[in-house]
């Protein structure tokens, strides 16, 4: 899978659900090129700043978007890898924050 | 001293690459372990280690000395390291 078709597809998908992708360029490659590797070594695509277990059914709520994507996009302006970000933010009238760890541990294999 | 600090970070996480670039940059010894590379037995012990310290479990987590810090916060690192912050 090449990055930019992905950027492209993800940027659109994702707009339409209020999820922007990060201003920092680099940031966001890295992390797609994460995603990328990711999607090579357990088949899907297991967020790049979580520890995937490699079982899609354990990890599924860490699939990019995570479930948690959501939540902290509200609560703090951005995902937890800050890959995406809130409209507010992308907008200039917010600023993202440190986004801590929503995960329960326990979902950790 | 090198085995005092740690650096549990994952190979494809944004902000372990911006803390170990922060500890490179600051000429710090620490032990880098890469989780996502362990497998089984070893992999369990050191996830172990980690709940130990930060009970989340999450990346990056920075052990300087005595001190943890968890997630890539800039200040708090320099901070523990006793590094001067210019920003």
């Amino acid at each position: 899978m090449k990055v930019e078709p992905l950027y492209q597809a993800l940027k659109k998908s994702q707009e339409a659900k209020g999820a922007y992708f990060n201003k920092d360029k680099d940031l966001v490659f890295e992390l797609l090129d994460a995603l990328i590797l990711n999607k090579d070594r357990y088949g899907y695509m297991a967020c790049p700043c979580r520890l995937a277990c490699g079982d899609r059914e354990k990890d599924k709520d860490i699939i990019c978007p995570c479930v948690y994507r959501e939540p902290d996009m509200k609560e703090f302006g951005a995902c937890f890898c800050g890959l995406y970000v809130s409209e507010a933010v992308n907008n200039n009238q917010a600023q993202a924050e440190y986004v801590p760890e929503r995960r329960p541990p326990e979902k950790l294999f | 001293m090198a085995e005092n600090n740690k650096l549990y970070a994952l190979s494809t996480c944004s902000h372990c690459k911006s803390t170990k670039k922060l500890l490179n940059e600051c000429n710090v010894e620490y032990d880098y372990v890469q989780v996502d590379d362990l497998e089984g037995e070893e992999r369990k012990a050191i996830l172990e280690d980690i709940k130990a310290i930060n009970p989340r479990c999450s990346f990056p987590t920075v052990k300087i000395n005595d001190t943890v810090i968890v997630g890539f916060k800039e200040k708090e690192i320099k901070k523990a390291l006793g590094v001067e912050d210019e920003s």
